[in-house]
């Protein structure tokens, strides 16, 4: 724990700093009452002394008017303290409910907000499972630590402090009987915390382990069955139980014995200091204090109330350890999230709506259906405006992902309006990566690529890919309606519009055979439908978005051959007047391309129309008659 | 519920029991101490020797240690209990799992078997540690502090009864309006995570549509209902915090008065200062043990919801079962379907399979075609009695499948499925889940048949590559041969094969065949397929459609006289001919 103390620290300032600037004025209030409450509840020692002394001095007299109305004056001037204290007690604890839940809202807004502005990168060098935890475990560890920890620690620290002042105040010797009583326990925490939290760590290790494996088993339950193979998951399954026993015993035996622990030194400290006290009483050791009060029973009982109290912050203290390193761990790599850098955007061509006067393309307000590229020259200060047509050339274009690990050589293609491009090959040939790069999900090595002339470099990253239409391998559909769905095309589509896009995908006769036709639910990523339909309602998205440019990445590999065949009349009229960019596993889905591009570990070996090609007997002329093998 | 989880304890029996008893002294100690000590300061008001002090102290001490011990050990027994809870319990869910038929295995999403085990079983353990510690620990305490109240203080302690259900009402009503709060928002908070799930796997498409701003919108919308509830639940729980505050300063403040008003007016006799100090410390001890069994309530109440996830889970019982006195023998691969229905589920509508009519020799080799959604997978899993029939009979060998032990079954019915899978190992221990005891040779032979020899022995380790999870290091032709050679290894009566060849490029896909007829020809051979051209030279093709043969027959027949037969086959192989026309 000790190692990484300044990093740690840095977080936890940043988490206290983070919350403050939630609520500016909400914080304040709130730490003010939490100090006022826990002054309070240490204080009342103080009039219980005065009025145990005034007992004291008068019970062998038996004269309840000479003193009773001290003593009442003293509850009465005590219980104005605790109003006072259990309306602060109650607004922090109410503004604690409200800042924790507002300030973890936040939290997830800005790593929300953040995500969404992440290069793909991102997403495909990270778990997914490990993205979600930042929202799931590390924000409920950041809510225990924000709502319990920090104020328990604060209300621990502050009464500790008071109490330790008004300790010295009535007695140095039973002070320091109480310090060193409290040094032990802070030594043995130390001790048992820190083989807590190692085995808490092992129990973490043997936790994923496990749960790996059943995932793995699960997952394969039918080939398990299948190949009668119940036997043998069962023990090796035993073996990483046991495992995984073993560690989570030690580790919660550890975190268990702490607390009576130290509860019952805090009673041998209670022990002692009535004991110290007695005899400090009985023999004539002189007092030392700040109040100069000599020692009496007066003071003897209060304190034992207090050595109580001061054990009991202990304890507390204790037991948000494992909270409070959770919750940095939490914190840190929420915080890692949130600083991620932003996906990186120059560009500054931006698609407008245009329409055509005298021969010239106007920039206007309304749609006219009618795009065009605003570009503005940083030279001269002119404007220049070309009509979005879906021209797109690659020249000479490099790629790796990782540096010194080329992906794509040389790539040159050009695709005028209209044209429909294809690319084969086998798994890892760059296909792919080609059309990651159109998009700019990933920047080009070097090279260039050409939209409508301009280099793509300098357009807008949300207007170029506005105006290209990706209908990708894994579709992936959201919560809601199957209209829903398709609208995420075009936000501003009405349900007609949806409907013939549905249509011209093929999916309308499988989407009205649904329970509730367009309105159907769709939920867990449309786990409901089959995998070819979800392709059809993908590329229904893609159509209702009616992009110039379109990019089909195995689009139709879930659609059974006749289906597709089908379908086949849709996609066509899909793909009627707009470039498409087609990938595909099956030739049959790319045989009418207007060019074939056979590629290569990154290079494109064969180009030309599915006859030419056939007629060179080369590599695709294999594919086609079966003596290759794809993927 | 209950009965059926505690039926999990088993060999924690004894560390469950020991831990209540052990909490049990400790609690006992914990309360005596302070009426000791009141004693004590009693004892040395009144002016003892430092003698008896020190035997006091000895006895404090003692009880102190014994207090320590008894706590620790409890803490480790509860420990052990706990954790072997848990432990048993995952274990228990596992084997029952694996029991499962295949009909189970569907109830249930891998997720939500995997979150079962973990997490679900994670709440129980806790909660269990609660009741065996804390749920114990606190009632104990608030009876022994009670009553040690009224010895101490005598008709003082009359405040705890007055201000106990005042406490106690106050913690049920905060709890009850609290936890349906609770409970709502946590199924909220799943969708929001959900729904984040979503946005994170669909990025691409989020990213192409430039949907980030609605994205956000959308987040923002759900964050803020989950923060609002999250809040509205979390303030009503907030107030037990101040009640409970309020009731200790009542005590405190009545005691310090009525408490001096006693001891002055009856010098010192009914009262006197050592028991007022002594009922202070009781006063906390039963407020806060109070607060905790409310604690210990709101746990186990949201812990039951996982309790009963598991429970699901232990209850399933599987619908296939061996017979009673099962065949152990398959004579041959011969197969008959007679007037076989089949449905999912019992509350389906549609038939998956309807009147199923069909008989196929032994050694035959059979190949099915049809659409996605047409039953091909379906009617071949009933044969090795994956699924049970809804109607008809099916007989393997002349002998009805429901009679055979089912492992024998399974054995002499080989299937590689169609969503394969082969699990982290090394390529021989995937291969051993054919046979366990099948030798290099065995397995080199199965291999070639297989045609996965060949690029085995490219891979600079051989048999002994690592295969990581899910096969994600070979390509999906080699999985699948993979998985066939595991098949093969079985030396089946029958194997069938669902689309097993769909990523091998046909030539090798035409090897496999081959080597099937030539090598292992005695085995009864169902291939389905998507291609036509894995099933041309079957000795008959099944085509099905819609749950239903629509026709039987050889390449050539079919060609002839079925109609869907021809569409897949020109839909797959038009343009190839239109070329040679060229």
């Amino acid at each position: 724990m000790k190692k990484n103390n300044t990093p740690k620290k840095h977080t936890a300032l940043r988490v206290i700093k983070t919350v403050f600037s939630f609520y500016p004025v909400m914080m304040p209030v709130t730490l003010i009452c939490i100090i006022i409450n826990a002054i309070v509840s240490s204080i009342q020692a103080v009039f219980m002394q005065n009025v145990i002394a005034m007992v004291e001095q008068s019970w062998q007299s038996g004269d309840w008017s000479a003193v009773g109305s001290q003593i009442l004056m003293l509850v009465a001037v005590l219980i104005s303290f605790y109003v006072f204290s259990l309306i602060s007690g109650f607004a922090y604890s109410q503004l604690m409910a409200i800042i924790t839940q507002g300030s973890l809202k936040k939290m997830r807004e800005k790593m929300f907000n953040n995500m969404q502005r992440l290069p793909i990168k991102y997403f495909d060098q990270n778990n997914h499972g490990d993205i979600m935890s930042r929202y799931t475990n590390d924000i409920d560890a950041l809510r225990q630590m924000i709502s319990q920890s920090f104020p328990q620690l604060l209300i621990s620290a502050i009464s500790t402090m008071t109490i330790l002042i008004i300790m010295l105040y009535f007695c140095l010797w039973l002070t320091l009987v109480v310090l060193v009583c409290v040094t032990v326990m802070i030594l043995i925490t130390k001790y048992i915390g820190g083989h807590s939290s190692r085995y808490f760590i092992r129990q973490q290790r043997s936790l994923g382990k496990e749960e790996g494996y059943i995932e793995e088993i699960m997952h394969g339950q039918k080939v398990v069955k299948v190949f009668n193979h119940e036997e043998e998951s069962k023990a090796d399954f035993d073996k990483i139980n046991d495992m995984l026993f073993e560690e989570s015993r030690n580790a919660n035996r550890y975190s268990n014995i702490l607390m009576p622990i130290l509860m019952n030194i805090g009673n041998i400290m209670y022990v002692i200091v009535a004991l110290v006290g007695g005899i400090l009483l009985l023999t004539d050791i002189p007092n030392v204090s700040i109040s100069q009060m000599a020692l009496s029973i007066s003071v003897v009982v209060p304190f034992l109330n207090m050595s109580k109290q001061f054990a009991g912050n202990i304890g507390q203290v204790s037991m948000q350890i494992n909270s409070v390193v959770m919750g940095l761990a939490g914190a840190e790599r929420i915080f890692e999230l949130v600083d991620e850098p932003k996906e990186v955007d120059n560009g500054y061509v931006k698609l407008v709506n245009a329409k055509i006067e005298n021969g010239e393309i106007k920039e206007c307000d309304e749609h006219t259906g009618i795009w065009a590229w605003k570009h503005p020259h940083q030279a001269d200060g002119t404007v220049t405006y070309t009509r979005l047509a879906g021209d797109v050339r690659l020249f000479d274009v490099d790629f790796e992902y990782e540096e010194n690990k080329p992906v794509l050589h040389n790539i040159t293609v050009y695709a005028e309006p209209g044209q429909k491009v294809a690319f084969v090959g086998a798994t890892g040939a760059g296909k792919t990566t080609i059309t990651n790069l159109l998009n700019r999900f990933y920047d080009i090595a070097d090279g260039k690529i050409r939209y409508d002339g301009i280099n793509i470099n300098k357009i807008k990253k949300a207007d170029l890919r506005r105006s290209l239409g990706m209908v990708l391998q894994d579709t992936n559909l959201f919560t809601g309606t199957v209209m829903d769905n398709i609208r995420y095309g075009n936000l501003t589509a009405t349900d007609e519009e949806c409907i013939k896009a549905a249509k011209l995908a093929g999916a309308h006769d499988f989407i009205t055979r649904l329970p509730e036709g367009y309105n159907t639910m769709l939920s867990g990523d449309g786990s409901n439908l089959s995998q070819g339909q979800r392709q059809l309602l993908s590329i229904s998205r893609a159509a209702v978005a009616d992009p110039p440019v379109m990019i089909l990445d195995e689009a139709t590999s879930s659609i059974d051959t006749r289906t597709e065949a089908i379908v086949q009349r849709g996609m066509d009229a899909l793909m009627k007047g707009r470039t498409v960019f087609v990938i595909a596993h099956r030739l049959s889905t790319i045989k009418n391309s207007d060019v074939i591009m056979v590629m290569d570990h990154g290079r494109i070996i064969e180009r030309g129309s599915h006859e030419k090609l056939l007629a060179e007997r080369g590599k695709y002329y294999q594919l086609y008659t079966g003596a290759f093998e794809l993927e | 519920m209950i009965r059926k989880l505690a039926h999990s304890i088993r060999e924690y029996k004894k560390a469950s029991i020991l831990t209540p008893i052990l909490v049990s002294v400790e609690v006992i100690m914990e309360c005596i101490i302070p009426f000791v000590i009141a004693k004590l300061v009693n004892q040395i008001k009144a002016g003892c020797t430092l003698g008896e002090i020190a035997i006091y102290g000895l006895i404090l001490i003692a009880m102190a240690a014994i207090s320590l011990i008894f706590g620790a050990a409890a803490g480790s027994t509860c420990a052990t209990a706990s954790c072997g809870l848990a432990r048993n319990l995952r274990k228990d869910m596992f084997y029952n799992i694996q029991g499962y038929s295949f009909e189970n295995i569907d109830k249930f999403s891998t997720s939500s078997l995997v979150t079962r085990l973990t997490t679900d079983v994670t709440n129980v353990q806790m909660s269990y540690m609660m009741i065996i510690r804390t749920a114990i620990r606190c009632p104990l305490m608030l009876i022994f502090a009670f009553v040690m109240a009224f010895v101490m203080g005598g008709k003082m302690a009359f405040i705890f009864l007055i201000l106990v259900p005042i406490l106690g009402l106050g913690l049920f009503l905060v709890i009850r309006k609290a936890m349906p709060l609770f409970r709502k928002v946590f199924k909220k908070y799943d969708a929001l995570n959900n729904s984040i799930q979503e946005n994170v796997k669909a990025m691409r498409v989020v990213k192409s549509y430039v949907r980030e701003d609605y994205e956000e919108k959308k987040f923002g919308h759900a964050a803020e209902d989950v923060c609002n509830d999250f809040t509205k639940a979390e303030r009503i729980l907030a107030i037990n915090n101040p009640m409970m505050q309020f009731c200790i300063y009542t005590v405190i403040a009545f005691v310090l008065s009525f408490g001096s008003y006693t001891i002055i007016t009856s010098h010192g006799l009914d009262l006197d200062v050592g028991q007022l100090s002594a009922l202070l410390i009781y006063s906390f001890m039963i407020l806060n043990s109070l607060m905790m069994v409310s604690m210990v309530f709101v746990m186990i109440t949201m812990s039951a919801e996982s309790a009963k996830r598991i429970v699901e889970v232990l209850d399933e019982k599987s619908t296939l079962s061996n017979p009673e006195n099962p065949v152990y023998d398959v004579p041959d691969g011969s197969i008959d379907f007679d007037h076989v229905s089949f449905k999912y589920s019992k509350s389906a509508k549609r038939m998956a399979l309807a009147n199923i009519d069909l008989h196929i020799k032994s050694g035959e080799t059979i190949g099915i075609i049809g659409g996605t959604g047409s039953s091909k997978s379906t009617l071949v899993q009933l044969i090795s009695r994956l699924y049970d029939v809804t109607e008809g009979d099916i007989k393997v060998g002349g002998i009805n499948v429901k009679q055979y032990d089912l492992e024998t079954l399974r054995d002499q019915v080989a299937m590689v499925l169609q969503k394969n899978i082969l699990f982290s190992g090394t390529i021989k221990e995937n291969l051993r889940w054919g046979n366990k005891e099948a030798t290099d040779e065995e397995m080199i032979h199965a291999c070639k048949l297989a045609q996965a020899d060949e690029f085995i022995s490219t891979f600079p380790d051989g048999y002994d590559t690592y295969i990581e999870q899910g096969g994600a290091n070979v390509s999906g032709g080699q999985k699948q041969r993979l998985c066939i050679a595991r098949a093969l290894l079985k030396k089946p009566k029958i194997l069938i094969l669902d689309d097993s060849t769909s990523a091998v490029d046909t030539k090798t896909d035409a090897l496999i065949r081959k080597a099937m007829r030539e090598f292992i020809p005695e085995t009864t051979k169902i291939i389905i397929a998507q291609r036509t051209s894995s099933v041309e030279d079957a000795d008959r093709i099944i085509v099905m459609d819609g749950g239903t043969i629509n026709g039987i027959g050889n390449h050539a027949e079919l060609m002839q006289n079925n109609e869907i037969y021809r569409e897949i086959y020109t839909s797959q192989n038009k343009a190839g001919d239109s070329d040679e026309e060229k």
